[in-house]
């Protein structure tokens, strides 16, 4: 199998104190020497990942699972090290990133689906399998902005799942939605899955990463903790002596 | 995309990210085309008037130089067709002056858009200089009608003169628009500057006043040639050479010389070249900053 993501040395930091406006640069270096405390969200990680395999993201809140995540899709580049994929990307690093609120639903699909790089037949050919899975048909021409956090979860997976992709990333959204709507996520995602697709997934919850992914990465303060199968991830991580709860609500 | 590129189906392994900047912007039309929409109607959904501003604010700001310019100061008296003048050179400077303000705003203003999803960020400059493009639509409308009104005799050069004043007006918003977009994630209190530039602009061309008051008190002098490597200030005059100039009576040309710089096509074309520099030079400021882009907003 060929490689599809592969991680070499990649290493993230983030300023902490960010001088916004040229006045406060101005400031700062009147002050002289004074240095931003930086924070290395991602530490010399490296791995690869093959063609069609599933592999879970995991680690506690600000281990960088999310940093890494845009690193591989691109939103963000690395200090130091390499990041290099092959073929198509496609996501959902967070549910409402691609809409705006004041257009209805339809036109969202369009505008999130060529955000996502999608060219207008191709939208136009997965409209209705979109509408289906997110199961807004009612609401299609209602401004999203006043659609619930349930609907916008919704369509966003539904037209995110709709790419065709090489490599899918899914960060930690099915911790919105109700349980039939995840239901039907892990289903689609494990539809990609059979189809050969890449799948890289965010989740704290053990039992979608294990019934999804073989392997799964375990991220500890920005570095990489753990590289193997996901049973033994799980016991890594010490997630294995609570009850599996779905600890982590997101936003609600 | 899943072009076959060497051995692998999908192609080679390469950095995630589309860093091909306003080329890769040019691939994506499609969604260049639906921001450029969405642009459209969230501006003017919210507002009761609707489009209409986008006629009432220069139409006021017109009547308001006319008033006073035009008729408390006088010049309508030596300049003929003031009208028109002021009209043509507003379509410029205003155009300029709106994708400045705009485009600034523009990567900040989508900043989920740029914090999470993998878009080429040159997009949003391009697709705010797009939506004052075709702002200037009408505007050309009612300055082609008022000029067909008067009786305009356009000659070849007017032509050229008229597409060159467009080009250079196009590059170098886009070029602004460019630059400032990065900048303002940068320092977020350009905002500032972008003003005080957006208010010389207003004074640098020969707007309010014509060229030939220019030549009077600086003609022949440095400060001259300075005036003229305004891209703002040539674009006008070119666009008045196309619209303004061609629409004066015969009779009344002679009492205000000269009407145009000496070489004003020639000068248009080396401007152009200038501002499509001016272009890579932005790309490059954008280029430079984007890589930070999601973690400073």
């Amino acid at each position: 199998m060929a490689e599809s993501v592969v991680v070499d040395h990649v290493s993230k930091h983030f300023t902490m104190l960010n001088a916004r406006t040229l006045k406060q640069r101005v400031v700062r270096a009147r002050q002289g020497g004074f240095r931003n405390p930086t924070f290395l969200a991602v530490d010399d990680a490296s791995f690869t990942i093959d063609q069609g395999e599933a592999v879970g993201l995991m680690g506690l809140n600000g281990s960088g699972k999310s940093t890494l995540l845009k690193l591989i899709s691109g939103v963000l580049r690395p200090d130091r090290g390499t990041v290099l994929t092959r073929g198509r990307i496609a996501g959902l690093i967070e549910v409402s990133a691609g809409f705006h609120p004041q257009l209805s639903g339809r036109e969202n699909i369009y505008l999130n689906g060529a955000i996502l790089g999608m060219e207008k037949d191709e939208v136009d050919q997965k409209f209705d399998q979109i509408v289906d899975f997110a199961d807004l048909e009612r609401f299609l021409d209602t401004p999203v902005g006043r659609y619930s956090s349930g609907m916008f979860a919704r369509l966003g997976f539904a037209v995110a799942a709709s790419v065709d992709s090489d490599i899918f990333i899914i960060d930690e959204v099915l911790a919105v939605g109700d349980p039939p709507f995840k239901k039907k996520c892990l289903q689609r995602i494990s539809q990609v899955r059979d189809e050969g697709r890449t799948i890289v997934f965010v989740s704290h919850n053990t039992t979608q990463v294990k019934r999804l992914c073989e392997r799964a990465l375990v991220l500890e303060g920005g570095r990489l903790g753990f590289d193997g199968p996901v049973a033994d991830a799980v016991h890594y991580l010490k997630y294995d002596e609570d009850d599996d709860e779905d600890a982590e609500g997101g936003e609600i | 995309m899943t072009t076959a590129v060497g051995d692998h189906p999908l192609g080679p392994l390469r950095p995630p990210g589309d860093t091909t900047g306003l080329f890769g912007v040019f691939r994506r039309r499609y969604l260049l085309k639906l921001l450029v929409q969405k642009e459209l109607r969230v501006r003017y959904q919210a507002s009761l008037l609707g489009l209409a501003w986008s006629y009432m604010k220069p139409l006021v700001r017109f009547s308001m130089y006319y008033f006073v310019i035009g008729l408390l100061l006088g010049l309508r008296d030596s300049v003929p067709l003031f009208a028109l003048h002021i009209f043509t050179a507003m379509i410029m400077t205003s155009f300029f002056t709106e994708t400045l303000n705009a485009g600034t705003k523009s990567v900040v203003k989508n900043k989920s858009l740029v914090r999470k999803m993998n878009v080429p960020r040159e997009m949003f400059p391009v697709a705010s200089t797009a939506v004052t493009t075709y702002h200037m639509i009408p505007q050309f409308t009612i300055v082609i009608a008022a000029c067909l009104l008067v009786g305009w005799s356009p000659d070849r050069t007017a032509f050229i003169a008229g597409a060159l004043g467009i080009s250079i007006m196009l590059t170098i918003s886009l070029a602004v628009a460019l630059a400032f977009s990065a900048l303002n994630v940068t320092f977020r209190d350009i905002g500032n500057f972008v003003e005080t530039i957006g208010m010389m602009v207003m004074w640098s061309a020969p707007q309010l006043y014509p060229w030939d008051f220019v030549v009077r008190i600086i003609g022949g002098t440095w400060l001259e040639q300075v005036y003229l490597a305004n891209p703002v200030a040539m674009a006008t005059l070119l666009n008045q050479r196309a619209f303004w100039t061609p629409a004066i009576p015969p009779g009344e040309a002679t009492e205000i010389m000269p009407l145009m710089p000496e070489h004003l096509l020639t000068r248009g074309f080396i401007m152009l070249g200038c501002c499509l520099l001016l272009v890579g030079v932005a790309q490059l400021i954008f280029s430079r900053l984007e890589g930070n882009f999601a973690e400073r907003l």
